[in-house]
């Protein structure tokens, strides 16, 4: 609205002459785009302000990381010292966190019997102990399916069977990270942030992640979880034994996974979740090694792999007595 | 108007200022960590690869079972004794199957491991051992023997690690490895692995109850097309 009308700019300038300079040629078209620009100012800090937050939660060290393949043993030393720090400081407890690198000539493969895993659970809840996982929602690496005889879909399962096991017309079917050799959910990842290592195992540096969660979409098997909230550990349930790239506690907002335990794979030792089996019913070892468990199962037992026809190339077998 | 836009604009550089002058304040203190800590961050990785193999361990039970006393004797001792306690003064009935033909003792036991008879694995001439198909003793700590007579596939199995639990290492150079013994988990007269009851569960999106609707999450979905 400008001053078209000579009456009214003619009042408005006495007015102004009368009255204080300042509101002189303030126009109503004025006000109303000062009032969207303050407006669009006030979202835009709303829309920062996680960010404010963020700059009190996270120190610039650990905003600067380098990427995990990136580090410096000196830089790594570092890091890690600081995330040791960090969980006394947070959680109370003295951990040990190493920098386990794959052993030259392994490559880790798991199977699991069907013929005799019943169900019970104990590998979930294993997994929820040796890898720190957050107490309240019971996170697990690690999903029981419970299946209708005559099909391998592991869709057509259910996860939500309880009470006593197994049941007659069921079998189940433990789902896990298959540690794919042509993994989509690194394919995915923006960031870089997961990878696949030498000895097969699907890694993510846990303080690159940004959280976008594509590879949890991405992932046919469901095997990637989301950390929602800080997990919350006490601090006489922490395990110690801990690893960078394994099972370190996790900050908020990154995607996390199975990684068959490397940080007591890598040291030679069999996975929590396989010692945890009261039927015997998982294997583990190395498939490069021509007299490894694995390589007998291979070549002797009724192999399954799961939804083959994704091209995945799982390193993780089920088979039948 | 461009003094109103010049304003938005000093405000908005003193907020990414003020920003980044936080996280400056946060790092100078968060920033001393020991840098003296590369040696040990390695030590892992480097483990000694001695090549030295570390056995395989299979447990073996103690021993011959001993059969704890239900009263004292006239001295107020309790105890347990042999199997060779009773049953080397009494006949031995080979043609018992079950509890349920025997006039005493061992009534109340269950036993459901197929068609054969007690002394199919008890050796009636010495009783705290056990006997294989060709009439050899074989002791109790050597029950795998006897088992793997009928049992060979899944001795097989155990062998190459397909069956039986275990703990310990994968790699042998690196330390040992054991493995449980055919009854640790089978009671050799009832077999049949027990049922067992669920107890962790995990609270996830595929753990929420499944109503009609909203089951498991795109299995419903898919089949309708």
């Amino acid at each position: 609205m400008t001053n078209t009308e000579p009456n009214n700019s003619q009042q408005a300038e006495s007015t102004a002459n009368r009255s204080l300079p300042i509101v002189e040629n303030f126009t109503r078209r004025a006000a109303v785009k000062g009032g969207f620009a303050t407006l669009g100012a006030a979202a835009f800090v709303a829309a920062v302000s996680p960010l404010r937050q963020a700059a009190k939660n996270t120190s610039a060290v650990e905003f600067m990381q380098q990427h995990y393949t990136e580090l410096s043993p000196e830089q790594k030393a570092d890091v890690i010292a600081r995330l040791e720090a960090e969980t006394k400081e947070k959680y109370g407890a003295d951990v040990t966190i190493s920098d386990d690198r794959p052993i030259p000539g392994t490559k880790f493969v798991y199977a699991i019997n069907l013929s005799v895993c019943n169900g019970n659970g104990k590998c979930v809840e294993a997994c929820h102990k040796e890898n720190n996982h957050d107490r309240s929602t019971k996170q697990s690496y690690i999903r029981v399916i419970e299946m209708p005889k005559g099909t391998m879909d592991m869709e057509k399962g259910s996860t939500t069977y309880s009470g006593i096991v197994p049941k007659d017309d069921k079998f189940y079917l433990p789902v896990q990270c298959q540690q794919c050799d042509e993994p989509p959910c690194v394919d995915v990842c923006p960031v870089k942030a997961t990878w696949k290592e030498e000895d097969g195992i699907v890694v993510v540096d846990y303080n690159w992640c940004i959280g976008c969660r594509y590879c949890e979409a991405a992932c046919p098997y469901h095997a990637r979880r989301f950390n929602w909230k800080q997990p919350e550990v006490p601090a006489e349930e922490i395990n110690p034994d801990q690893s960078y790239l394994s099972n370190r506690v996790r900050p908020v907002g990154v995607v996390e996974k199975c990684t068959y335990c490397l940080h007591r794979t890598r040291r030679g030792k069999l996975p929590a979740c396989l010692e945890a089996c009261p039927t015997g019913a998982r294997v583990f070892g190395n498939i490069l090694d021509k007299n490894s468990n694995i390589r007998w199962i291979l070549e002797n037992k009724r192999v399954y792999i799961l939804k083959e026809e994704l091209g995945t190339k799982p390193a993780f077998f089920y088979y039948f007595d | 108007m461009p003094r109103i836009a010049s304003l938005l604009f000093a405000v908005l550089l003193c907020l990414f200022a003020s920003m980044a002058l936080a996280a400056l304040w946060q790092s100078g203190t968060g920033a001393n960590a020991p840098t003296d800590r590369a040696a040990e961050a390695q030590v892992s990785q480097a483990s000694a690869h001695s090549n030295e193999a570390h056995p395989v361990i299979i447990r073996k039970p103690s021993g011959p079972p001993r059969i704890e006393l239900a009263g004292t004797d006239p001295q107020g001792r309790t105890g347990s004794v042999a199997c060779s306690t009773c049953h080397s003064v009494r006949q031995a009935n080979l043609e018992n199957k079950t509890a349920a033909t025997l006039d005493e003792f061992h009534q109340g036991m269950t036993f459901n491991h197929g068609n054969i008879t007690c002394y199919a694995c008890h050796n009636p001439n010495e009783s705290d051992a056990l006997r294989l198909a060709d009439g050899s003793s074989v002791a109790f700590e050597n029950v795998m023997t006897l088992c793997s007579q009928c049992h060979s596939k899944q001795a097989d199995s155990f062998a190459h690690g397909a069956h039986g639990g275990m703990n310990g290492h994968w790699d042998l150079s690196r330390g040992p490895q054991m493995k449980n013994n055919c009854i640790d988990c089978h009671d050799p007269h009832v077999p049949k692995y027990p049922k067992m009851i669920v107890g962790f569960k995990p609270k996830d999106r595929f753990n929420e109850p499944s109503n009609s609707e909203h089951q498991q999450e795109g299995t419903a979905a898919h089949d309708e097309h």
